[in-house]
């Protein structure tokens, strides 16, 4: 009888090859940021330069450029993994596929949904968000950006035998990514507004939780089927 | 050790490709899976490993004497397996060393050491490199694999069949962009697995050079064409 690693040992080993990857393809991390800095400067030129045009807008206007980011990131996901044959060798190794994937969205959020957080206060400057709001605002995009990766994780491993899935990946996820995007523009508002924050943070909180356990899960199935051709 | 082939019967786009596959392979056989172009060689790969679930009929594992058989979803058939696709596995912007290091603390088989109840990892680094030079990949050990040529790449997914410990091996097309000399050494390999015991699986449109190796051409097992 065979025993494999345990799934700590695995977890770390996906964890860090993850890591890797991720980090020999820096340049990648860009992509969502250059894409969320493009959209804060064009607005300000699109709409109105002026602070009291832009202000109220800048709680949803804020969350709606993370969303859209991620979603630009997200059809990436699991490709390399597909067309190379890792993915088989993942499903066929008989370690959980939860792990793997687990390990994945992780490190997708790291290199997407954590700059984008740092990078908000600075972005909130340009679009005049008030300052008293700039700590809901990393709070909630910390919070929500990482329900993005992990909803997006499932969109992708769906579509990731498709050879144009971008289109249908963001049809799957939208849905999905309703909730984060009230919760987390809402955090913001009232923040602005000064009103207490606890419950929005709250949910947004338990959603989170309920995608880290549950993501991987539909992802990992979505990926059985994916490979299954 | 046995893997057992039931009335296995695979269909793609209303066409049988095989039908009523029944085949018993048991620890020491060497099976070259053989047919044309598109007569399923791979697909059957696919439905043994596992992989595709679009099929009819069994595939079971029967591990040992004492053990009762399994079906292949199953951890100890997953443990047993080795596997090597058309792709090779091997992510490029990773080097050989930390391809191998990873796939092997998935596939690694752990055993207590003498007088310890700790699990260890027998696939250490030192064996990875062995088996890195092996496949004559020697001092491209930690180059990032996007620079090695489509044969080099195969070669470090070969090289996982130097430290393996999976008795069941599932390759398909292994010898793809290999060398003569390279073939030659895989089949020395095949050998030896094959004197420890194990079960290979494989396809490949070469002649191969290996004792006693049995073949299952597809073409006996064509299902006729639905009208």
């Amino acid at each position: 009888m065979i025993l494999l690693p345990g799934m700590a040992q695995t977890l770390k080993a996906c964890f860090r090859r993850e890591l890797l990857i991720g980090f020999r393809n820096r340049g990648d991390i860009a992509n969502p940021l250059i894409f969320f800095l493009c959209m804060l400067v064009f607005i300000p030129l699109g709409i109105s330069p002026d602070s009291q045009v832009l202000a109220p807008l800048a709680p949803g206007m804020i969350w709606v450029i993370a969303l859209l980011a991620t979603l630009l990131s997200l059809d990436r996901l699991f490709m390399t993994d597909y067309e190379d044959g890792s993915l088989e060798q993942m499903l066929l190794s008989g370690q959980p596929l939860y792990l793997t994937t687990l390990a994945k969205i992780w490190v997708h959020w790291m290199m997407t949904g954590l700059p984008l957080t740092l990078l908000s206060p600075l972005l909130a400057r340009l679009m005049f968000l008030p300052s008293e709001a700039f700590a809901a605002l990393v709070l909630s995009l910390l919070l929500g950006t990482a329900v993005l990766s992990f909803i997006g994780a499932i969109g992708a491993a769906l579509t990731v035998a498709l050879k144009r899935g971008g289109l249908l990946l963001s049809l799957i996820v939208m849905p999905l990514y309703v909730p984060a995007l009230i919760l987390g523009s809402g955090i913001v508002q009232n923040a602005v507004e000064g009103f207490d924050n606890q419950a929005y943070v709250a949910l947004l909180a338990a959603y989170l939780l309920l995608c880290t356990m549950l993501a991987p899960l539909a992802a990992a199935a979505a990926l059985r089927v994916s490979l299954d051709t | 050790m046995q893997l057992a082939l039931n009335k296995l019967h695979f269909e793609r786009e209303d066409r049988a490709l095989f039908t009523d596959l029944c085949a018993n392979f048991s620890a020491g056989d060497i099976v070259q899976i053989t047919g044309e172009n598109g007569a399923g060689k791979t697909s059957l790969l696919r439905v043994i490993a596992g992989l595709c679930t679009q099929y009819q009929g069994e595939v079971l594992w029967h591990a040992g004497p004492d053990q009762a058989p399994v079906d292949h979803q199953h951890y100890d058939f997953r443990a047993a397996l080795l596997y090597l696709g058309h792709a090779p596995g091997v992510n490029v912007s990773l080097s050989a060393r930390e391809n191998l290091r990873w796939f092997f603390s998935l596939c690694g088989y752990q055993k207590e050491q003498a007088g310890d109840t700790s699990l260890v990892s027998v696939v250490s680094d030192q064996a990875i490199v062995e088996a890195l030079a092996q496949t004559g990949m020697r001092g491209y050990e930690d180059v990032a694999c996007r620079y090695l040529s489509a044969g080099q790449q195969r070669r470090v997914a070969l090289a996982k069949l130097f430290c393996s410990a999976a008795p069941l091996w599932i390759l398909d097309e292994p010898f793809t962009a290999i060398d003569k000399a390279g073939v030659a050494a895989l089949e020395a390999r095949f050998q030896a697995q094959r004197e420890a015991g194990g079960i290979i699986l494989l396809t490949s449109h070469q002649n191969l050079q290996i004792e006693g190796l049995r073949t299952i051409d597809l073409s006996e097992y064509q299902g006729r064409e639905r009208t």
